[in-house]
């Protein structure tokens, strides 16, 4: 893509001299009758995106059709089957050194839709696929818009999601024409808006349905359609046929008279901008700027407004927040690829053993995707209760009306509960997910072996057992691999695939590929204890159960936590994983790693585990979770252990950023010895499961990329304050040390 | 060409004969009577045209799509009112607008294993009442109120009722599994294969010509007077209403707005009416000193996506039907094909004339071709004579046996569509006359 872009700047510099011969690659039109038809491809990308080469094609074509006397409307339209315009082009920001550079892409992109929006011809948007960020910003600078019922229909402003704002007059249009309430939301979530919400929300105008096969693909004939009915549009709103401004409806009429009082909208900024800085915790500038631009359209008119935007776009770019955002969506494009080859079988049944938490979650993920799914699990009760999960996480989704009731029927076909291990012998790829106990995983390793096909793999789900411990007792090690699914595994984007040193690579490629089709974002790591993420979160933990028998309140620990960025406190966090599975960890990475993986004593945790005090499915951990109630309380009686293993706390390092950074660098140190170890393959993939995985800050764009922004240098220099205190457990390790001593060395380009 | 499709050793089965009540809009004339009534109308006129002995019938079948759940098995109390022997099993057969041929074919088989000698099909379908439903919250709440045994129970049972629970649930002709209107369906159909409203209009506008002239000439000799209780006697069909082009443009569309193609005036209309025929094995009509008027040789049922092939029956059944009869479409003299919708006929021939459809989707070398239109629904169709679901089946098979009595011909195919993405063929011979 940074090709590209050189090439999109040097056709700028020569078009100049050879316009007589316009090459255009990424944009044409044709004129059928009175409408002229704008189709947009890009050559060179699955996805349009508003390159240079774009944007310049598209101002010489749009120059020529308002040349033109023939022609009386436009009509706007992508010839890619998934995407209208799926936003910006990223490289092109990011080759951008400074604000104000990016602050001139702003304005250009915002002259060009000014001219689209004043166009004395009437421009229909003609919308299949995704119209998200500058594509949006386009379409709705248009006069009319239609879009396909299309599931990859979708439109939306993701830019907040990267640290930016829709920096093309998307700040100042969408309030305009949804109201503030909806333009908010629209643009502080960055939520992808289905086709029939956004016709009733007025962003777009008119529905086209997708068709099904006929004398051309569906998908072909599906655009050729839209712009059958764009055309029809384009002529009707030139001969004002079709009026541009629709009647208001009485909820829109209140709605606007309620707006027009200042203070009114006064308040909706501020109840906005609170609602904001509880969710950042001002971590994050972007939302903050969101709301100064809107505020400035609306308050002080449009100079002022896009004034705001293309100069705060500009800034936002150049912040470390934006960065590490987009640097995390680089890496999450990066691990939804399969690195390692197409698998030579094509894996159709699953088999998954143990019907809990996690085997139903991962039933859930298989079915829908068109998994033939076996669920064994050795009781009636616990097998109902699994697929009652399974049944339940679908019909949640027909009643989101995501899926139909008849496509959840037919998934849920898919699934087969049962207690023997009948049809076994036709999986293609088993997924144990039963209790973590090595001697359990080694009885069910042995009986499944017995039954299943030779080029069957057996993938365990494990959080924290070495494989290479598991796949001691296997007749085949070279099929055995490590599927490490997170909880709720229907939520949680990551999965962490072990492989062993005896894991054969088509094992790996067909455990990704799975894993792939299931919607996962993937990194596979070496084999260890803890592997990757167990292995970071562990020291983390173990630093969270010293900061508490030091007397800090598990509230204050959380606010700690979050307010450096963490989705969820490290008390809570303790409480989701479960006392019982930490303590686990603890023990067993412990032994592994010896006393680098001490700090809070384990048998706090066993101690609580003993009193019943699991975490939230047990009711009590660190708090007490009663059901139906948001609110929850410390439970005292865990804090009656605390005391009684208390910790006098050493004032040097017990500051409140003490305490984080106590946390964080063990965390990061963690991260950085797996790459050093080789149990990680690259910084990107550290990044995503730290982040996707464990909650790591997304602002801070994970460990590897903290550590490039903040500087090893100062990390290793607070570590040493800590070692001094506490040992080695803040020891640096080589790697953050080379690093440190290196300045000009960084883990991302 | 083949002279005949008789094999040796397989009973050749006729259709002796057919009729049927004329097809009269939903809410009109037969506004107030029960589908049986119906039925049992079509099922005397078959006795009254063939003559036939009432205790010779060895079983009846009949189809119906929307049921009246006071008569689910409507076949026997139709065949009961219409004085048929009690002793006469009969059964309710249902697969959407295929429903009397599933009927027919019952019989056929029934007739060829050996079980039965003479069996009268038919179908069945009353539009003017529809079953319209409680909520199920109201209807849970209902039935609740019957088990509860103290008046405590039965007013707390009563104080639950909310007035949203009031709110009935209407039927509507959607697929079940895709909660698409048929009709909604017909316009994506039509827009796939680039059918023109013009086109539609124009074939509609066919179908009502054909129609009428069809009936001014008493070509449509299949309908029977029906003497309605209360009313005149009905003895003709009353939705042939030839219109002008100019006319039908001005009808905004039906389902798909504002840029959809099928309107109320090239879609088929709700109908009420019913249908029978008399189906036996050559021998026993033969016997019985009947002279059959067709042989029903082979069929086929199909079935594809219920979303986007919805309407596709014919084109996927007519070359399979064609294949297992060793007949090619030149073969077939008389084409009869249920119009459902005008976009869905037009769409329909475009995908029979289509190598690449026909390639890409029905796994063939080669497309079969569309009919030669002027052989094609020469008497109007489903969109002008009316189309009670359950009943077209046999005013198909009947058309097609007495077009090729009057036209010529040896051989006539009977083709149609129905919901739930399904389709069925039949090949017809001409009885020697």
């Amino acid at each position: 893509m940074a090709g590209v872009r050189a090439l999109g700047s040097l056709s700028r510099l020569t078009t100049r001299r050879y316009t007589l011969f316009p090459a255009r690659t990424h944009v044409n039109y044709e004129i059928k009758g009175d409408v002229a038809v704008v189709r947009m491809n890009d050559p060179n990308s699955r996805v349009n995106t508003l390159s240079t080469q774009m944007q310049r094609e598209m101002t010489e074509v749009m120059d020529e059709i308002w040349g033109n006397n023939a022609v009386q409307s436009v009509v706007l339209i992508s010839s890619k089957p998934g995407s209208f315009i799926a936003g910006a082009d990223l490289n092109m920001i990011q080759a951008c050194t400074t604000a104000e550079e990016v602050t001139g892409l702003s304005q250009e992109g915002q002259r060009m839709f000014e001219k689209v929006e004043k166009s004395p011809k009437p421009i229909v948007a003609a919308i299949n696929g995704s119209c998200l960020g500058g594509g949006l910003e386009f379409a709705i600078s248009c006069q009319y818009r239609i879009a396909t019922k299309s599931k990859k229909t979708v439109l939306g402003c993701p830019e907040v999601m990267l640290g930016l704002l829709p920096g093309a007059g998307g700040t100042q249009r969408l309030p305009k024409m949804l109201g503030l309430p909806s333009a908010f939301d629209m643009i502080l979530t960055g939520r992808s808006i289905r086709p029939d919400k956004a016709k009733k929300m007025g962003l777009v105008h008119q529905l086209v349905d997708t068709l099904g096969p006929g004398l051309k693909s569906p998908e072909e004939r599906t655009i050729e359609y839209l712009e059958e009915v764009a055309v029809e549009a384009a002529r009707g709103l030139a001969k004002k046929q079709i009026p541009l401004t629709k009647e208001k409806g009485l909820m829109q009429k209140i709605q606007d008279y309620v707006m027009s009082y200042p203070f009114v909208r006064q308040q909706i900024y501020n109840t906005v901008q609170n609602k904001v800085m509880k969710q950042t915790k001002g971590l994050y500038p972007a939302p903050l700027k969101i709301i100064e631009c809107v505020k400035a359209g609306v308050e002080q008119g449009p100079t002022a407004g896009y004034l705001a935007e293309s100069q705060h776009f500009g800034k936002l770019a150049m912040t470390p927040e934006s960065k590490a955002l987009i640097g995390l969506y680089h890496g999450q494009v990066t691990c939804k690829k399969n690195r390692f080859r197409t698998p030579e079988k094509d894996a159709k049944t699953l088999a998954i053993l143990g019907a809990g938490l996690m085997g139903a979650g991962i039933a859930q993920v298989s079915v829908d995707k068109g998994f033939h799914t076996i669920l064994k699990d050795t009781t009636l009760e616990g097998l109902s209760r699994g697929e009652q999960q399974v049944y339940k996480g679908l019909n949640d989704k027909t009643k989101k009306k995501s899926i139909t009731s008849f496509e959840r029927d037919s998934f849920l076909s898919n699934l087969t509960g049962q207690l023997d291990y009948n049809g076994f012998n036709k999986a293609d790829m088993i997924i144990e997910a039963v209790f973590e106990d090595l001697s359990i995983k080694h009885k069910v390793l042995k009986e499944v072996e017995a039954v299943i096909p030779p080029h069957c793999i057996f993938a365990t789900n494990t959080s924290a057992l070495p494989i290479k411990d598991i796949a001691a007792v296997s007749k085949r090690p070279e099929k055995v691999i490590g599927m490490h699914y997170f909880s709720p595994v229907d939520k949680m984007q990551l999965l962490e695939i072990i492989t062993t040193d005896k894991t054969s690579k088509d094992t790996t490629a067909s455990a990704v590929a799975v894993g792939l089709k299931q919607g996962k974002v993937i990194i596979v790591v070496g084999d260890g204890p803890g592997f990757y993420t167990t292995r970071c979160l562990a020291p983390m933990l173990a630093e969270a159960v010293r900061v508490l028998q030091e007397g800090v309140d598990p509230k204050k620990l959380d606010g700690l936590t979050t307010g450096f960025g963490f989705p969820v406190g490290a008390a809570t966090l303790a409480d989701e994983v479960g006392i019982d599975v930490a303590a686990h960890v603890a023990e067993d990475l412990g032994k592994a790693f010896g006393s680098r993986f001490g700090g809070g004593n384990v048998e706090v945790l066993k101690t609580m585990v003993e009193k019943g005090f699991k975490g939230r499915k047990s009711g009590k951990g660190c708090y007490i979770y009663q059901p139906g109630l948001k609110r929850r309380d410390v439970n005292t009686e865990a804090l009656e252990i605390l005391e009684s293993y208390k910790l006098t706390p050493n004032a040097a390092v017990s500051s409140d950023s003490d305490i984080q950074y106590r946390l964080v660098s063990r965390f990061v140190n963690e991260a950085v010895l797996c790459l050093q170890e080789g149990i990680l393959a690259s910084p990107v993939e550290g990044d995503i499961g730290a982040v996707f995985g464990l909650g790591f800050p997304p602002c801070l764009g994970g460990p590897f990329r903290f550590v490039d922004s903040f500087g090893a240098d100062k990390l290793v220099e607070k570590m040493r304050k800590f070692e001094e205190v506490f040992g080695n457990q803040f020891t640096p390790c080589q790697l953050l040390l080379d690093h440190a001593k290196d300045p000009s060395k960084k883990f991302h380009k | 060409i083949k002279k005949t499709l008789a094999k040796p050793g397989v009973k050749n089965i006729v259709l002796v004969d057919g009729v049927r009540t004329p097809f009269l809009q939903s809410g009109t004339i037969y506004a107030d009577l029960m589908p049986h009534d119906l039925a049992r109308a079509a099922l005397q006129g078959l006795l009254n045209r063939t003559g036939l002995p009432k205790d010779a019938v060895d079983y009846i079948v009949y189809g119906t799509v929307i049921q009246e759940v006071k008569t689910s098995n409507v076949a026997r109390e139709a065949a009961l009112g219409a004085g048929f022997s009690d002793k006469t099993p009969a059964h309710t057969v249902t697969m959407a607008c295929i429903s009397s041929n599933q009927a027919m074919t019952t019989a056929v088989g029934l007739i060829a294993a050996g079980q039965c000698d003479a069996v009268v099909a038919g179908g069945v379908e009353f539009m003017s009442d529809v079953p319209i439903r409680h909520s199920r919250r109201m209807r849970k709440t209902m039935l609740s109120l019957n088990k509860a045994k103290t008046l405590g129970a039965r007013l707390s049972l009563l104080g639950s009722i909310r007035l949203a629970h009031l709110a009935p649930e209407l039927p509507a002709v959607a697929e079940f599994s895709t909660a698409e209107t048929m009709g909604h369906s017909a316009d994506r159909l039509a827009a796939a294969f680039g059918v023109s409203r013009l086109e539609q209009d124009e074939f509609a506008l066919r179908s009502h010509t054909l129609a009428k002239k069809a009936q001014d000439s008493g070509l449509l000799s299949d309908v029977i007077s029906f003497k309605v209780p209360g009313k005149d006697i009905v003895s003709k069909d009353n939705g042939i209403r030839p219109s002008t082009m100019e006319q039908m443009a001005k009808l905004k569309p039906a389902f798909i707005k504002p840029h959809g193609t099928v309107t109320a005036a090239n879609s088929s209309f709700l109908t009420d009416g019913a249908s029978a025929v008399l189906i036996m094995s050559e021998e026993k009509a033969l016997a019985m000193g009947y002279k059959p008027k067709a042989y029903l040789r082979d069929f086929v049922y199909v079935s594809q996506d219920p979303k986007d092939q919805l309407l596709l029956g014919p084109t996927y059944a007519t070359p399979k039907v064609l294949e297992k009869s060793g007949l090619t479409l030149n073969d077939i003299d008389v084409f009869e094909f249920h119009e459902a919708f005008a976009g869905q006929i037009m769409a329909n021939l475009k995908a029979m004339e289509s190598d690449w459809f026909a390639q890409t989707y029905m796994g063939r070398k080669t497309k079969v071709g569309a009919p030669p239109m002027e052989k094609f629904n020469s008497w109007g169709g489903s969109l002008s004579l009316g189309h009670p679901f359950a009943a077209t089946g046999c005013r198909l098979v009947t058309t097609v046996a007495h077009r090729l009595q009057k036209e010529g011909g040896q051989y006539g195919l009977v083709a149609a569509c129905a919901a739930g993405g399904q389709g069925h063929a039949m090949v017809i011979e001409a009885y020697p006359q």
